[in-house]
Protein backbone atom coordinates (compact mmCIF):
# COMPACT_ATOMS: atom_id res chain seq x y z
CA UNK A 1 0.00 0.00 0.00
CA UNK A 2 1.79 2.91 -0.96
CA UNK A 3 -0.61 5.65 0.02
CA UNK A 4 -1.74 5.47 3.95
CA UNK A 5 -4.94 7.46 3.38
CA UNK A 6 -7.68 6.55 4.93
CA UNK A 7 -11.06 8.03 3.55
CA UNK A 8 -14.68 7.98 4.64
CA UNK A 9 -17.18 9.06 2.47
CA UNK A 10 -21.00 9.38 3.82
CA UNK A 11 -20.99 7.07 6.83
CA UNK A 12 -24.11 6.22 8.39
CA UNK A 13 -24.57 4.01 11.60
CA UNK A 14 -27.09 2.78 13.80
CA UNK A 15 -26.76 0.64 16.62
CA UNK A 16 -29.44 -2.27 16.80
CA UNK A 17 -31.06 -0.48 20.19
CA UNK A 18 -31.69 2.43 17.30
CA UNK A 19 -29.48 5.09 18.80
CA UNK A 20 -28.15 6.91 15.66
CA UNK A 21 -23.84 6.65 15.93
CA UNK A 22 -23.15 8.37 12.83
CA UNK A 23 -24.98 10.52 10.74
CA UNK A 24 -23.52 10.66 6.96
CA UNK A 25 -20.11 11.75 8.27
CA UNK A 26 -17.34 11.66 5.82
CA UNK A 27 -13.33 12.69 6.13
CA UNK A 28 -10.28 12.36 4.26
CA UNK A 29 -7.00 11.81 6.04
CA UNK A 30 -3.95 12.51 3.81
CA UNK A 31 -0.64 10.23 4.09
CA UNK A 32 1.54 10.82 7.26
CA UNK A 33 -1.12 13.65 8.51
CA UNK A 34 -1.84 13.46 12.39
CA UNK A 35 -5.57 14.49 12.78
CA UNK A 36 -7.72 14.68 15.98
CA UNK A 37 -11.26 13.41 16.33
CA UNK A 38 -13.09 15.59 19.08
CA UNK A 39 -16.34 16.39 20.20
CA UNK A 40 -18.23 15.75 23.30
CA UNK A 41 -19.23 12.02 24.68
CA UNK A 42 -21.29 10.16 22.66
CA UNK A 43 -20.49 12.34 19.42
CA UNK A 44 -19.36 8.78 18.03
CA UNK A 45 -15.76 9.28 17.78
CA UNK A 46 -15.06 5.59 19.23
CA UNK A 47 -17.90 4.24 16.69
CA UNK A 48 -16.30 5.63 13.76
CA UNK A 49 -12.44 4.54 14.93
CA UNK A 50 -14.17 0.97 15.32
CA UNK A 51 -15.67 1.34 11.50
CA UNK A 52 -11.75 2.36 10.81
CA UNK A 53 -10.46 -1.73 10.79
CA UNK A 54 -13.35 -2.93 10.04
CA UNK A 55 -14.92 -4.23 13.11
CA UNK A 56 -17.93 -2.77 12.80
CA UNK A 57 -19.44 -2.83 9.21
CA UNK A 58 -20.45 0.25 6.91
CA UNK A 59 -24.29 0.20 6.58
CA UNK A 60 -24.28 2.93 4.47
CA UNK A 61 -21.62 4.73 2.98
CA UNK A 62 -18.18 3.60 2.05
CA UNK A 63 -14.92 3.47 4.10
CA UNK A 64 -11.42 3.87 1.87
CA UNK A 65 -7.85 2.54 2.80
CA UNK A 66 -4.74 3.35 1.17
CA UNK A 67 -7.70 3.36 -1.98
CA UNK A 68 -8.88 0.03 -1.21
CA UNK A 69 -12.54 -0.03 -0.35
CA UNK A 70 -13.65 -1.88 2.73
CA UNK A 71 -15.12 -4.69 2.54
CA UNK A 72 -15.03 -8.58 4.10
CA UNK A 73 -12.77 -9.44 1.44
CA UNK A 74 -10.19 -6.67 2.31
CA UNK A 75 -10.89 -6.38 6.23
CA UNK A 76 -7.84 -8.97 6.97
CA UNK A 77 -5.44 -6.54 4.71
CA UNK A 78 -7.05 -3.26 6.07
CA UNK A 79 -6.31 -4.84 9.81
CA UNK A 80 -2.79 -4.63 8.99
CA UNK A 81 -2.62 -1.52 7.83
CA UNK A 82 -4.41 0.16 10.70
CA UNK A 83 -2.97 -0.23 13.90
CA UNK A 84 -5.71 0.37 16.83
CA UNK A 85 -4.65 1.57 20.11
CA UNK A 86 -7.86 0.92 22.23
CA UNK A 87 -9.19 2.82 25.34
CA UNK A 88 -8.73 0.39 28.38
CA UNK A 89 -5.45 -1.18 28.05
CA UNK A 90 -6.66 -4.09 29.66
CA UNK A 91 -8.92 -4.87 27.12
CA UNK A 92 -5.83 -5.18 24.53
CA UNK A 93 -3.14 -6.99 27.10
CA UNK A 94 -3.96 -10.10 27.60
CA UNK A 95 -1.31 -12.46 27.32
CA UNK A 96 0.71 -14.19 29.98
CA UNK A 97 3.58 -11.40 29.41
CA UNK A 98 4.31 -8.35 27.90
CA UNK A 99 6.76 -10.21 24.98
CA UNK A 100 4.10 -12.86 24.03
CA UNK A 101 1.58 -10.05 24.00
CA UNK A 102 3.49 -7.53 21.56
CA UNK A 103 4.03 -11.04 19.53
CA UNK A 104 0.44 -11.83 19.52
CA UNK A 105 0.06 -9.81 16.03
CA UNK A 106 3.26 -10.61 14.26
CA UNK A 107 2.65 -14.18 15.16
CA UNK A 108 -0.85 -14.21 13.54
CA UNK A 109 0.67 -12.36 10.52
CA UNK A 110 2.42 -15.29 9.93
CA UNK A 111 5.96 -14.50 10.36
CA UNK A 112 8.94 -16.70 11.10
CA UNK A 113 9.74 -16.69 14.86
CA UNK A 114 13.44 -14.73 14.10
CA UNK A 115 10.93 -11.89 12.36
CA UNK A 116 8.57 -11.86 15.41
CA UNK A 117 11.14 -11.70 18.32
CA UNK A 118 13.18 -8.57 15.83
CA UNK A 119 9.56 -7.09 15.78
CA UNK A 120 8.88 -7.53 19.97
CA UNK A 121 12.21 -6.04 20.72
CA UNK A 122 12.25 -2.90 18.32
CA UNK A 123 8.56 -2.25 19.52
CA UNK A 124 9.06 -2.16 22.90
CA UNK A 125 12.53 -0.58 22.18
CA UNK A 126 10.32 2.13 20.19
CA UNK A 127 8.35 2.98 23.61
CA UNK A 128 10.99 2.46 25.75
CA UNK A 129 10.02 -0.72 27.30
CA UNK A 130 12.47 -3.34 26.89
CA UNK A 131 13.20 -4.09 30.50
CA UNK A 132 9.39 -5.40 31.26
CA UNK A 133 9.14 -7.53 28.54
CA UNK A 134 9.05 -10.30 30.58
CA UNK A 135 6.65 -9.22 33.33
CA UNK A 136 3.09 -10.16 32.96
CA UNK A 137 0.77 -7.14 31.57
CA UNK A 138 -1.36 -6.58 34.68
CA UNK A 139 1.46 -5.87 37.10
CA UNK A 140 2.28 -2.47 35.32
CA UNK A 141 1.29 0.79 35.71
CA UNK A 142 -1.15 2.69 33.89
CA UNK A 143 1.56 4.87 31.77
CA UNK A 144 3.54 1.09 31.21
CA UNK A 145 0.51 -0.67 29.99
CA UNK A 146 -0.20 2.29 27.59
CA UNK A 147 2.96 2.38 26.31
CA UNK A 148 3.58 -1.54 25.89
CA UNK A 149 -0.61 -1.22 24.19
CA UNK A 150 1.14 1.38 21.70
CA UNK A 151 3.69 -1.37 21.16
CA UNK A 152 1.62 -4.65 19.96
CA UNK A 153 0.43 -2.59 17.51
CA UNK A 154 3.65 -1.18 16.40
CA UNK A 155 4.81 -4.41 16.34
CA UNK A 156 2.26 -4.89 13.32
CA UNK A 157 3.99 -2.62 11.55
CA UNK A 158 1.14 -0.63 10.57
CA UNK A 159 0.64 2.65 8.69
CA UNK A 160 -2.00 4.21 9.70
CA UNK A 161 -2.51 4.58 14.08
CA UNK A 162 -5.48 5.02 15.17
CA UNK A 163 -6.15 6.25 18.63
CA UNK A 164 -8.84 5.95 21.48
CA UNK A 165 -7.51 8.44 24.34
CA UNK A 166 -4.42 7.88 24.38
CA UNK A 167 -4.01 10.26 27.37
CA UNK A 168 -6.59 8.84 29.94
CA UNK A 169 -5.72 8.23 33.26
CA UNK A 170 -2.07 9.21 32.70
CA UNK A 171 0.11 11.04 35.49
CA UNK A 172 1.63 14.39 33.56
CA UNK A 173 5.23 12.47 33.37
CA UNK A 174 4.06 9.60 31.09
CA UNK A 175 1.32 11.70 29.27
CA UNK A 176 4.56 13.66 28.50
CA UNK A 177 6.32 10.53 27.59
CA UNK A 178 3.29 9.42 25.27
CA UNK A 179 3.43 13.07 23.26
CA UNK A 180 6.88 12.84 22.47
CA UNK A 181 6.11 9.24 21.32
CA UNK A 182 3.54 10.07 19.63
CA UNK A 183 5.42 13.43 17.63
CA UNK A 184 8.43 10.89 16.74
CA UNK A 185 6.02 8.64 14.66
CA UNK A 186 5.88 9.10 11.26
CA UNK A 187 2.44 7.12 10.88
CA UNK A 188 -0.44 8.70 9.58
CA UNK A 189 -2.34 9.38 12.67
CA UNK A 190 -6.23 9.68 14.01
CA UNK A 191 -6.54 10.45 17.28
CA UNK A 192 -9.71 10.48 19.37
CA UNK A 193 -9.30 12.69 22.81
CA UNK A 194 -10.80 14.98 25.13
CA UNK A 195 -7.33 15.63 25.91
CA UNK A 196 -7.39 19.05 23.69
CA UNK A 197 -3.81 20.23 24.85
CA UNK A 198 -2.39 16.84 23.56
CA UNK A 199 -4.08 17.96 20.40
CA UNK A 200 -2.25 21.00 20.07
CA UNK A 201 0.98 19.32 20.19
CA UNK A 202 0.60 16.42 18.50
CA UNK A 203 -1.94 16.91 15.24
CA UNK A 204 -1.84 19.38 12.56
CA UNK A 205 -5.69 19.12 11.93
CA UNK A 206 -8.90 18.85 14.15
CA UNK A 207 -12.26 17.23 13.33
CA UNK A 208 -15.30 17.89 15.47
CA UNK A 209 -17.72 15.50 15.54
CA UNK A 210 -21.19 16.50 16.91
CA UNK A 211 -24.26 13.85 16.79
CA UNK A 212 -22.44 11.37 14.15
CA UNK A 213 -21.65 14.39 12.13
CA UNK A 214 -18.61 15.64 11.06
CA UNK A 215 -18.95 19.50 11.88
CA UNK A 216 -16.00 21.51 11.65
CA UNK A 217 -12.82 20.55 9.86
CA UNK A 218 -9.41 22.46 9.73
CA UNK A 219 -5.95 23.07 11.08
CA UNK A 220 -5.34 22.40 15.03
CA UNK A 221 -4.95 26.50 16.20
CA UNK A 222 -8.32 27.71 13.96
CA UNK A 223 -10.32 24.93 15.22
CA UNK A 224 -9.46 24.86 19.02
CA UNK A 225 -8.92 28.79 19.11
CA UNK A 226 -12.64 29.02 17.98
CA UNK A 227 -14.34 29.49 21.39
CA UNK A 228 -17.79 30.29 19.93
CA UNK A 229 -17.48 26.89 17.99
CA UNK A 230 -16.12 24.89 20.54
CA UNK A 231 -18.65 25.75 23.10
CA UNK A 232 -21.66 25.55 20.49
CA UNK A 233 -20.22 21.45 20.22
CA UNK A 234 -20.11 20.57 24.21
CA UNK A 235 -15.96 21.22 24.13
CA UNK A 236 -14.04 24.30 25.48
CA UNK A 237 -11.05 26.24 24.29
CA UNK A 238 -7.71 24.33 25.05
CA UNK A 239 -5.92 25.45 28.37
CA UNK A 240 -2.85 26.37 26.49
CA UNK A 241 -4.95 28.71 24.70
CA UNK A 242 -6.92 30.18 27.09
CA UNK A 243 -3.78 31.03 29.25
CA UNK A 244 -2.45 32.50 25.60
CA UNK A 245 -5.62 34.71 25.70
CA UNK A 246 -5.55 35.85 29.42
CA UNK A 247 -2.01 37.10 28.91
CA UNK A 248 -2.14 41.10 28.40
CA UNK B 1 17.64 -16.27 29.69
CA UNK B 2 13.89 -17.56 31.02
CA UNK B 3 15.87 -19.37 34.01
CA UNK B 4 16.40 -15.56 35.36
CA UNK B 5 13.14 -14.39 34.91
CA UNK B 6 11.76 -17.39 36.62
CA UNK B 7 13.84 -16.42 39.68
CA UNK B 8 12.89 -12.96 39.73
CA UNK B 9 9.28 -13.36 39.37
CA UNK B 10 8.98 -16.09 42.05
CA UNK B 11 10.71 -13.75 44.56
CA UNK B 12 8.59 -10.67 43.92
CA UNK B 13 6.34 -9.70 46.70
CA UNK B 14 2.97 -11.22 46.80
CA UNK B 15 -0.04 -9.46 48.20
CA UNK B 16 -2.86 -12.10 47.19
CA UNK B 17 -1.33 -14.41 49.72
CA UNK B 18 -1.69 -12.26 52.74
CA UNK B 19 -5.51 -11.65 51.31
CA UNK B 20 -5.67 -8.28 49.05
CA UNK B 21 -8.61 -6.87 48.12
CA UNK B 22 -7.68 -6.95 44.71
CA UNK B 23 -9.10 -7.32 40.97
CA UNK B 24 -8.36 -10.81 39.80
CA UNK B 25 -4.73 -10.96 40.66
CA UNK B 26 -4.09 -7.62 40.38
CA UNK B 27 -4.08 -6.47 43.66
CA UNK B 28 -2.47 -2.88 43.24
CA UNK B 29 -4.45 -1.99 40.09
CA UNK B 30 -6.63 0.11 41.42
CA UNK B 31 -5.18 1.69 44.47
CA UNK B 32 -3.69 -1.01 47.36
CA UNK B 33 -6.58 -1.58 49.67
CA UNK B 34 -5.85 -4.20 52.09
CA UNK B 35 -7.85 -6.45 53.64
CA UNK B 36 -7.18 -8.53 56.44
CA UNK B 37 -9.30 -11.54 57.44
CA UNK B 38 -10.42 -9.96 60.33
CA UNK B 39 -11.72 -6.93 58.19
CA UNK B 40 -13.09 -9.76 55.60
CA UNK B 41 -15.01 -10.96 58.64
CA UNK B 42 -16.88 -7.84 59.32
CA UNK B 43 -18.12 -7.16 55.61
CA UNK B 44 -21.10 -8.29 54.18
CA UNK B 45 -21.73 -11.86 54.55
CA UNK B 46 -22.89 -12.72 50.76
CA UNK B 47 -20.51 -10.11 49.05
CA UNK B 48 -17.68 -12.06 51.38
CA UNK B 49 -18.97 -15.53 49.89
CA UNK B 50 -18.30 -13.88 46.33
CA UNK B 51 -15.05 -12.28 47.55
CA UNK B 52 -13.70 -16.14 48.79
CA UNK B 53 -14.37 -17.27 45.30
CA UNK B 54 -12.88 -14.41 43.77
CA UNK B 55 -9.93 -14.84 45.89
CA UNK B 56 -9.54 -18.73 44.70
CA UNK B 57 -10.13 -17.07 40.98
CA UNK B 58 -6.95 -15.07 41.95
CA UNK B 59 -4.59 -17.87 42.86
CA UNK B 60 -5.71 -19.28 39.56
CA UNK B 61 -4.17 -16.59 37.68
CA UNK B 62 -0.55 -17.55 39.59
CA UNK B 63 -1.07 -20.33 37.31
CA UNK B 64 0.55 -18.30 33.63
CA UNK B 65 3.41 -17.42 35.76
CA UNK B 66 4.35 -20.81 36.99
CA UNK B 67 3.97 -21.80 33.42
CA UNK B 68 6.76 -19.47 32.63
CA UNK B 69 9.11 -20.98 35.03
CA UNK B 70 11.62 -22.90 33.70
CA UNK B 71 12.46 -27.07 34.84
CA UNK B 72 12.68 -30.38 33.41
CA UNK B 73 9.15 -30.64 33.29
CA UNK B 74 8.14 -27.45 31.64
CA UNK B 75 10.89 -28.23 28.82
CA UNK B 76 8.99 -30.86 28.02
CA UNK B 77 6.69 -30.98 25.31
CA UNK B 78 2.59 -29.91 26.01
CA UNK B 79 1.64 -33.19 23.82
CA UNK B 80 3.85 -35.39 25.80
CA UNK B 81 2.21 -33.56 29.04
CA UNK B 82 -0.89 -33.81 28.27
CA UNK B 83 -1.01 -37.40 27.00
CA UNK B 84 0.64 -38.52 29.67
CA UNK B 85 -2.02 -36.86 31.77
CA UNK B 86 -4.72 -38.52 30.00
CA UNK B 87 -3.34 -42.05 30.29
CA UNK B 88 -3.18 -41.08 33.97
CA UNK B 89 -6.35 -39.95 34.85
CA UNK B 90 -7.59 -43.13 32.49
CA UNK B 91 -5.83 -45.69 34.54
CA UNK B 92 -6.71 -43.65 38.35
CA UNK B 93 -10.55 -44.08 36.94
CA UNK B 94 -10.19 -48.35 35.82
CA UNK B 95 -9.72 -49.01 39.48
CA UNK B 96 -13.05 -50.68 40.85
CA UNK B 97 -15.00 -48.83 43.30
CA UNK B 98 -13.59 -49.88 46.43
CA UNK B 99 -9.85 -49.65 45.72
CA UNK B 100 -7.79 -47.30 48.27
CA UNK B 101 -4.82 -48.90 48.54
CA UNK B 102 -4.27 -50.11 44.88
CA UNK B 103 -4.25 -45.97 43.97
CA UNK B 104 -1.49 -44.85 46.96
CA UNK B 105 1.53 -45.37 44.30
CA UNK B 106 -0.32 -43.38 41.84
CA UNK B 107 0.59 -40.11 44.14
CA UNK B 108 4.02 -40.29 43.33
CA UNK B 109 3.17 -38.98 39.58
CA UNK B 110 1.77 -35.51 40.92
CA UNK B 111 4.47 -35.27 43.66
CA UNK B 112 6.72 -35.49 41.27
CA UNK B 113 5.75 -33.48 38.62
CA UNK B 114 4.95 -30.80 41.32
CA UNK B 115 8.36 -31.20 42.93
CA UNK B 116 10.27 -31.27 39.79
CA UNK B 117 8.20 -28.57 38.00
CA UNK B 118 9.30 -26.14 41.63
CA UNK B 119 5.38 -25.36 41.56
CA UNK B 120 4.86 -24.37 45.46
CA UNK B 121 2.24 -26.94 46.79
CA UNK B 122 -0.16 -24.86 48.55
CA UNK B 123 -0.51 -23.30 44.94
CA UNK B 124 -2.12 -26.68 44.36
CA UNK B 125 -3.50 -27.37 47.55
CA UNK B 126 -5.75 -24.37 47.66
CA UNK B 127 -7.34 -25.33 44.21
CA UNK B 128 -7.85 -28.60 45.29
CA UNK B 129 -10.24 -27.50 48.10
CA UNK B 130 -11.88 -24.99 46.22
CA UNK B 131 -13.08 -27.95 43.65
CA UNK B 132 -13.50 -30.97 46.50
CA UNK B 133 -16.72 -30.18 47.63
CA UNK B 134 -17.60 -31.09 44.12
CA UNK B 135 -16.59 -34.57 44.47
CA UNK B 136 -17.48 -35.22 47.97
CA UNK B 137 -20.66 -34.52 46.63
CA UNK B 138 -20.98 -37.17 44.03
CA UNK B 139 -20.01 -39.62 47.36
CA UNK B 140 -21.60 -38.05 49.91
CA UNK B 141 -24.38 -40.74 49.88
CA UNK B 142 -22.20 -43.83 49.37
CA UNK B 143 -21.65 -44.20 53.39
CA UNK B 144 -25.48 -44.14 53.34
CA UNK B 145 -26.15 -46.59 50.71
CA UNK B 146 -23.68 -48.99 51.24
CA UNK B 147 -23.57 -50.15 54.55
CA UNK B 148 -22.05 -53.31 54.31
CA UNK B 149 -19.11 -54.16 56.70
CA UNK B 150 -15.68 -54.61 54.88
CA UNK B 151 -12.88 -55.97 56.64
CA UNK B 152 -10.21 -53.49 56.41
CA UNK B 153 -6.78 -54.39 58.31
CA UNK B 154 -6.71 -56.56 61.55
CA UNK B 155 -9.83 -55.54 63.90
CA UNK B 156 -10.51 -52.36 61.98
CA UNK B 157 -13.71 -53.02 60.13
CA UNK B 158 -15.67 -50.01 57.75
CA UNK B 159 -18.63 -49.82 56.01
CA UNK B 160 -18.61 -50.24 52.14
CA UNK B 161 -19.83 -46.93 51.47
CA UNK B 162 -17.11 -45.27 53.62
CA UNK B 163 -14.55 -46.91 51.29
CA UNK B 164 -15.86 -46.26 48.16
CA UNK B 165 -16.48 -42.66 49.62
CA UNK B 166 -12.72 -42.33 50.74
CA UNK B 167 -11.50 -43.94 46.88
CA UNK B 168 -13.91 -41.20 45.47
CA UNK B 169 -11.98 -38.70 47.00
CA UNK B 170 -8.78 -39.81 46.72
CA UNK B 171 -9.31 -40.63 42.89
CA UNK B 172 -10.44 -36.76 42.67
CA UNK B 173 -7.40 -35.58 44.82
CA UNK B 174 -5.01 -37.80 42.29
CA UNK B 175 -6.58 -36.63 38.82
CA UNK B 176 -7.39 -32.51 39.90
CA UNK B 177 -3.95 -32.60 41.15
CA UNK B 178 -2.36 -34.41 38.27
CA UNK B 179 -4.62 -31.68 35.78
CA UNK B 180 -3.18 -28.79 37.88
CA UNK B 181 0.28 -29.92 37.35
CA UNK B 182 -0.10 -29.99 33.89
CA UNK B 183 -1.41 -26.42 33.70
CA UNK B 184 1.28 -25.23 36.24
CA UNK B 185 4.01 -26.41 34.27
CA UNK B 186 2.86 -26.45 30.87
CA UNK B 187 0.47 -23.10 30.49
CA UNK B 188 -2.60 -22.46 28.98
CA UNK B 189 -1.59 -21.22 25.81
CA UNK B 190 0.66 -24.33 25.15
CA UNK B 191 -1.40 -26.66 26.65
CA UNK B 192 -3.74 -25.64 24.00
CA UNK B 193 -2.05 -25.15 21.01
CA UNK B 194 -0.73 -29.06 21.79
CA UNK B 195 -4.09 -30.34 22.66
CA UNK B 196 -4.78 -28.66 18.69
CA UNK B 197 -1.79 -30.74 17.29
CA UNK B 198 -2.75 -34.01 19.06
CA UNK B 199 -5.85 -33.64 16.17
CA UNK B 200 -8.52 -31.92 19.24
CA UNK B 201 -10.85 -29.80 16.66
CA UNK B 202 -10.11 -26.42 17.07
CA UNK B 203 -13.49 -25.66 18.41
CA UNK B 204 -12.86 -27.15 21.31
CA UNK B 205 -9.62 -25.41 21.86
CA UNK B 206 -10.16 -22.26 21.52
CA UNK B 207 -13.39 -22.49 23.69
CA UNK B 208 -11.09 -24.27 26.56
CA UNK B 209 -8.40 -21.26 26.04
CA UNK B 210 -11.36 -18.18 25.92
CA UNK B 211 -13.11 -20.36 28.61
CA UNK B 212 -9.48 -19.79 30.76
CA UNK B 213 -8.82 -16.09 29.55
CA UNK B 214 -12.71 -14.80 30.33
CA UNK B 215 -12.28 -16.31 33.67
CA UNK B 216 -10.56 -13.71 34.65
CA UNK B 217 -12.52 -11.00 32.97
CA UNK B 218 -15.74 -11.85 34.74
CA UNK B 219 -13.89 -11.75 38.30
CA UNK B 220 -12.56 -8.98 37.34
CA UNK B 221 -16.13 -6.89 37.09
CA UNK B 222 -17.53 -8.91 39.92
CA UNK B 223 -14.56 -7.89 42.34
CA UNK B 224 -15.20 -4.42 41.20
CA UNK B 225 -19.20 -4.52 41.69
CA UNK B 226 -18.72 -6.45 45.20
CA UNK B 227 -16.54 -3.75 46.22
CA UNK B 228 -18.34 -0.97 44.85
CA UNK B 229 -21.69 -3.12 47.06
CA UNK B 230 -19.38 -3.33 50.22
CA UNK B 231 -18.58 0.37 50.34
CA UNK B 232 -21.89 1.39 50.06
CA UNK B 233 -23.70 -1.05 51.51
CA UNK B 234 -22.47 -0.05 55.09
CA UNK B 235 -23.33 -2.44 58.58
CA UNK B 236 -25.84 -3.99 56.34
CA UNK B 237 -24.59 -7.82 55.93
CA UNK B 238 -26.97 -9.87 54.10
CA UNK B 239 -27.61 -9.00 50.48
CA UNK B 240 -31.43 -9.30 49.92
CA UNK B 241 -32.56 -11.11 47.20
CA UNK B 242 -33.24 -8.15 44.75
CA UNK B 243 -29.72 -6.54 45.08
CA UNK B 244 -28.69 -10.21 44.38
CA UNK B 245 -30.28 -10.79 41.13
CA UNK B 246 -29.27 -7.30 39.51
CA UNK B 247 -26.01 -8.26 40.45
CA UNK B 248 -25.95 -10.90 38.74
CA UNK B 249 -27.59 -9.68 35.67
CA UNK B 250 -25.07 -6.69 36.00
CA UNK B 251 -21.70 -8.60 36.18
CA UNK B 252 -23.57 -11.36 32.54
CA UNK B 253 -23.67 -7.82 30.98
CA UNK B 254 -20.73 -6.36 31.67
CA UNK B 255 -18.89 -9.36 31.25
CA UNK B 256 -20.00 -9.97 27.93
CA UNK B 257 -19.49 -6.13 27.00
CA UNK B 258 -15.81 -6.43 28.31
CA UNK B 259 -15.34 -9.86 26.42
CA UNK B 260 -16.44 -7.88 23.52
CA UNK B 261 -13.93 -5.45 23.72
CA UNK B 262 -11.06 -8.18 24.69
CA UNK B 263 -12.18 -9.97 21.68
CA UNK B 264 -12.25 -6.73 19.44
CA UNK B 265 -8.36 -5.98 20.02
CA UNK B 266 -7.54 -9.75 19.84
CA UNK B 267 -9.32 -9.42 16.28
CA UNK B 268 -7.20 -5.82 15.85
CA UNK B 269 -4.01 -8.08 15.84
CA UNK B 270 -5.18 -10.55 13.41
CA UNK B 271 -6.18 -13.72 15.50
CA UNK B 272 -7.76 -15.36 13.46
CA UNK B 273 -9.01 -18.67 16.01
CA UNK B 274 -5.38 -20.47 15.32
CA UNK B 275 -3.41 -19.94 18.36
CA UNK B 276 0.34 -19.78 17.44
CA UNK B 277 3.83 -19.78 19.96
CA UNK B 278 6.46 -18.34 19.05
CA UNK B 279 8.94 -21.39 19.11
CA UNK B 280 7.50 -24.59 17.52
CA UNK B 281 6.99 -27.01 19.72
CA UNK B 282 9.42 -30.45 19.10
CA UNK B 283 9.67 -33.18 20.80
CA UNK B 284 12.81 -34.14 22.21
CA UNK B 285 14.37 -37.47 23.25
CA UNK B 286 13.41 -36.44 26.64
CA UNK B 287 9.56 -36.49 25.75
CA UNK B 288 9.76 -40.52 24.93
CA UNK B 289 11.81 -41.25 27.65
CA UNK B 290 8.82 -39.80 30.17
CA UNK B 291 6.16 -40.71 28.71
CA UNK B 292 7.62 -43.91 28.28
CA UNK B 293 8.27 -44.28 32.42
CA UNK B 294 5.44 -42.92 32.91
CA UNK B 295 3.57 -45.32 31.32
CA UNK B 296 5.52 -48.32 32.06
CA UNK B 297 4.98 -46.66 35.98
CA UNK B 298 1.23 -46.70 35.75
CA UNK B 299 0.57 -50.10 33.93
CA UNK B 300 2.92 -51.64 36.59
CA UNK B 301 0.75 -49.77 39.26
CA UNK B 302 -2.34 -50.92 38.03
CA UNK B 303 -1.24 -54.37 37.58
CA UNK B 304 0.41 -55.20 40.72
CA UNK B 305 -1.01 -53.45 44.36
CA UNK B 306 2.40 -51.94 45.02
CA UNK B 307 1.19 -50.56 48.42
CA UNK B 308 0.12 -53.89 49.34
CA UNK B 309 3.84 -55.50 47.85
CA UNK B 310 5.67 -53.21 49.84
CA UNK B 311 3.53 -53.91 53.23
CA UNK B 312 4.10 -57.69 52.61
CA UNK B 313 7.82 -57.44 52.63
CA UNK B 314 7.99 -55.17 55.16
CA UNK B 315 6.27 -57.76 57.14
CA UNK B 316 8.00 -60.18 56.03
CA UNK B 317 5.02 -62.26 54.45
CA UNK B 318 4.29 -63.19 51.36
CA UNK B 319 2.32 -61.17 49.37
Amino acid sequence: MSHHIVEVRDVHFAYPDGTDALRGISMRIEHGESAALVGCNGAGKSTLLMHLNGYLPTQLGEIRIGDIPLSRGTVATARRAVGMVFQDPDDQLFMPTVAEDVAFGPLNAGLPPREVEHRVAAALARVGMTEVRNRPPYRLSAGEKRAVAIATVLAGEPDILVMDEPSSNLDPRARRRLIELLRSFEHTKIIATHDLDLVLEVCQRVIVMDGGRAVADGPVTEILGNEELMLAHGLELPGLLRRRNALP
Amino acid sequence: MLRRITIRCYVLPQPWRTGTAGVAGRPWREGVRSISDKDRATTGAAGTTLFMKLADWTELGRMDELACMDSPVHRLDARTKALVTLAFVAVVMSFPRREISALMPFLLYPVVLTSAGRIPARQIFRKLLVAAPFAVLVAIFNPVLDRQPVNIAGPFVMTGGWISFSSVVLRFVLTAWAALALVACTGMNRLCAGLEQLGVPRVFVVQLLFLYRYLFVVADEAAKMTRALELRSGEKRAMSLRVYGSIVGQLLLRSVDRAQRVYRAMKARGFDGEIRLPDSPRLHPADAFFAAACIAFFAAARIWNIADMLGSMLAGRPA
